[in-house]
């Protein structure tokens, strides 16, 4: 079948997608670039990764018995996926909005496969998606996530730390061992599906900078924010 | 080529790699009132007289997915695309806590449908025939795959003389016919037509369902005696198990 993940769209909408780690901070960033688009006059509509209403109650619950495994894990999220494509994201492209995604089928890929499951299926399982106009991966090593997300005093999550792999009992070594082979598989993401890297590292303001520079590139929007840089 | 018998249809698991499992893995597949699951109760009778041990499994009935399944379908609101992959999501946790332990350990393992039905009511739907092959990818080819024929006029008095007809049975999330009988005869219409196609391409063993019960059950028997006098006779020649 025609992939429609690796072939550009035809709706007038624009398709943004942010990409990385827990403790990247791309939700931050993306609800940043959000307020500025917003305040450019250009309709914005946000969704999320795993957030249909569906499929929260059987991921709920395959979360509480800790019954899941790699394979229904990812079928789980392909079937959330499959559910906000069709109602919450091409319906705002097709009437010409701003759809920002926060984490996309790039998040599968990698999460995927770092559990095992094969790359090449996982992959055509997602066929269906719609190609982004823009994905942007926030690239940020393990030791400043894991800096972050305990400073924030936040619980690490199950399935995010990869506590289901059982290769640690300890949660932060867990998640650096899970999040590490993450980390590995964004890399080959990158080049294979031409994603954008951002340096997570830096400060806030900068990284915003870099992002609405690329964002730009496909928005006819005036270049005369005091954030954007003028050298740019 | 085709994939061998008990070993993954496509990429399959990585990280349950299909070993030379002792156990048999078979389906019965056909539309809906059939008679499949008769069929099932007095296999499982005769294999468990002569001393196999036996396991039964469905079509959307695990643990996992079955509340959220039956939410979906009285709710009315899934696209063709998320019931695919709810099915889907639903077969892999059988797969893995049922399916693949029970012929690990020695069972012999009676499906009740697989994934052909899957397969079959995805395409009749307008989803991607190649798409759907490879989501299910992961599956287990069964040693033995029965598909119980028959037609559609047959298949309605049978129907309507036992429980009635059903609305997903009756295709009506396609919008086929305006009441529940025009809607059942044109949906399980194109539904046996797409078994059909894909009796060649996955190697059902076809059987005359129009038959009676006994009649049918002695084939069954018959074909299956066989395949297991050969599997026990020349394990070592045997194309079960073998890794793909």
């Amino acid at each position: 079948m025609q992939n429609n993940l690796t072939t550009p769209h035809d709706y007038p909408g624009k398709l943004f997608v942010v990409e990385g780690i827990d403790g990247s901070g791309k939700t931050t960033q993306l609800g940043l670039l959000a307020k500025w688009l917003k305040s450019t006059g250009h309709p914005v509509f946000m969704t999320e990764w795993n957030s249909s209403a569906l499929v929260k109650a059987a991921t709920k619950a395959g979360k509480k018995k800790n019954a899941l495994t790699p394979m229904t894990f990812s079928l789980l999220h392909a079937t959330d996926f499959a559910d906000r494509l069709l109602y919450h994201i091409v319906p705002p492209l097709k009437a010409g909005m701003i759809v920002l995604a926060d984490r996309y089928t790039y998040t599968a890929f990698a999460r995927d496969a770092a559990r095992g499951v094969d790359r090449r299926w996982v992959r055509e399982l997602y066929s269906f998606a719609v190609k982004p106009d823009l994905a942007v991966y926030f690239r940020v090593p393990i030791d400043v996530s894991v800096e972050r997300l305990l400073a924030r005093r936040v619980k690490l999550k199950f399935y995010e730390a990869g506590l289901d792999m059982g290769w640690s009992s300890l949660p932060v070594e867990s998640f650096r061992m899970f999040q590490g082979k993450v980390l590995e598989e964004y890399d080959r993401l990158v080049e294979e599906f031409g994603l954008s890297v951002v340096n997570a590292v830096g400060s806030i303001t900068d990284q915003q900078r870099v992002f609405r520079r690329l964002v730009s590139q496909h928005l006819q929007i005036e270049h005369d924010e005091e954030l954007v840089d003028e050298s740019a | 080529m085709s994939p061998l018998e008990g070993s993954y249809f496509s990429y399959g698991i990585p990280y349950l790699p299909m070993e030379s499992y002792p156990g048999k893995l078979i389906a019965i597949e056909g539309t809906d009132g059939v008679g499949r699951s008769t069929q099932i109760a007095l296999l499982r009778e005769w294999l468990e007289v002569q001393g196999y041990g036996v396991v039964e499994t469905g079509w959307t009935r695990s643990e996992l997915m079955q509340p959220t399944i039956d939410l979906a379908k009285s709710s009315n609101t899934l696209n063709k695309l998320t019931f695919v992959l709810l099915y889907a999501t639903d077969f892999a946790d059988r797969l893995e806590k049922v399916i693949i332990p029970a012929l690990k350990a020695g069972f012999i393992v009676l499906t009740d449908r697989y994934i052909y039905t899957a397969i079959a009511r995805a395409g009749v739907r307008g989803v991607d025939r190649g798409w759907i092959r490879n989501l299910y990818g992961f599956a287990i080819v069964p040693h033995l795959v029965f598909y119980l024929r028959i037609d559609e006029k047959t298949l309605i008095r049978r129907v309507l003389q036992s429980r009635g007809m059903d609305y997903w049975e009756s295709g009506m999330d396609m919008k086929l016919g305006d009441d529940i009988y025009e809607s059942f005869r044109a949906y399980q219409r194109v539904l046996l037509k797409e078994y059909s196609s894909m009796a060649d391409e996955f190697g059902f063993r076809v059987l005359d369902a129009k038959r009676k019960v006994e009649v049918i059950q002695d084939e069954l028997r018959r074909q299956i005696a066989a395949f297991l006098a050969e599997s026990t006779a020349h394990p070592a020649f045997s194309r079960a198990g073998e890794p793909g």
